[in-house]
């Protein structure tokens, strides 16, 4: 299924997709109560974070998130990815990403798809941020010819 | 006990499942999401739209329940205030998020998949070095 103007976009597996990633997200909330959000799970999962959801149960969702990676690639084959071709953009990118879900209190899944079901005020706020942030960056980013 | 283990395990197989159908791991799609002066690609509007729905009827039917499945009480966030801390946080992931296409989720999803290890390896190790650095910013502050 294409979308009428933008070619390149699959609204269709992004639905199905999306529909998944809220089913994980109730399974995380009506079966153990807690938010699914990967940046607080890493940071539990890996130890850095001292509070939050027991150690085990963390790193069970981290692990299941590499192995529905697997899954999927062994189920349907391998799934096209595109990097930026810059380790050093990659790892500036990284530092961004881990600093910024810490001091925030969560990313894209915890904020964006968690809270802002639940209206948060908190979470609408920190989602806004994170895309107007996103949104400049890349134009940012293209214009200096960091894009790929 | 078990069955909580179990149930993170297969919640986290599912995301996975989900973010790898739905084209998010592809850091060149998230950032084509981003580039709305651009070649504009609204999968990801999709995605946030799918996921969405699913977890508002959870939420309607999370009051309605006494007590989680398999925990005996609720472990869910309670902070209401909006502070500096939250929105300048919030910026500095979106600086990385369009800069890399990557944000922790499909980061780690692609762990296993991804076709150049070091592209991937490099992100989610300077991720993890961010998080610590804001552990140690943090704790010397405290």
């Amino acid at each position: 299924m294409t979308l009428p103007g933008f070619p390149d976009a699959q609204p269709l597996e992004g639905l199905v997709g999306g529909v998944l990633i809220g089913i994980s997200a109730a399974i995380m909330l009506l079966g153990a109560g807690r938010i699914a959000g990967v940046s607080g799970l890493l940071a539990r999962a890996t130890g850095i974070a001292d509070s939050g959801p027991p150690w085990i149960m963390a790193l069970n969702f981290i692990i299941g998130l590499v192995l529905g990676g697997l899954v999927y690639a062994l189920a349907f084959g391998p799934v096209a990815v595109s990097y930026s071709p810059s380790l050093i953009l990659l790892a500036a990118a990284g530092l961004f990403v881990g600093f910024g879900t810490r001091m925030g209190s969560g990313c894209t899944s915890g904020h964006g798809v968690c809270g802002m079901s639940r209206l948060s005020r908190r979470s609408i706020t920190a989602t806004l941020a994170f895309m107007v942030s996103g949104i400049v960056t890349v134009a940012v980013a293209n214009a200096l010819g960091w894009g790929w | 006990m078990v069955m909580k283990q179990l149930l993170t395990l297969i919640a986290g197989v599912i995301f996975g499942i989900g973010l790898t159908l739905s084209g998010m791991t592809d850091p060149a799609r998230v950032r084509g999401f981003l580039d709305i002066f651009g070649d504009w690609d609204p999968t990801l509007a999709f995605v946030m739209g799918g996921a969405l729905i699913v977890m508002a009827v959870a939420w309607f039917i999370q009051p309605k329940m006494v007590k989680p499945l398999v925990d005996t009480t609720w472990h869910l966030p309670g902070t209401r205030h909006i502070d500096g801390k939250l929105v300048g946080g919030a910026a500095l992931f979106g600086v990385g998020w369009g800069l890399g296409g990557l944000c922790p989720g499909p980061a780690i999803a692609s762990l296993g998949t991804a076709p150049s290890p070091a592209a991937i390896a490099t992100f989610v190790a300077s991720m993890l070095a961010g998080m610590l650095l804001h552990k140690l910013v943090t704790s010397k502050n405290a």
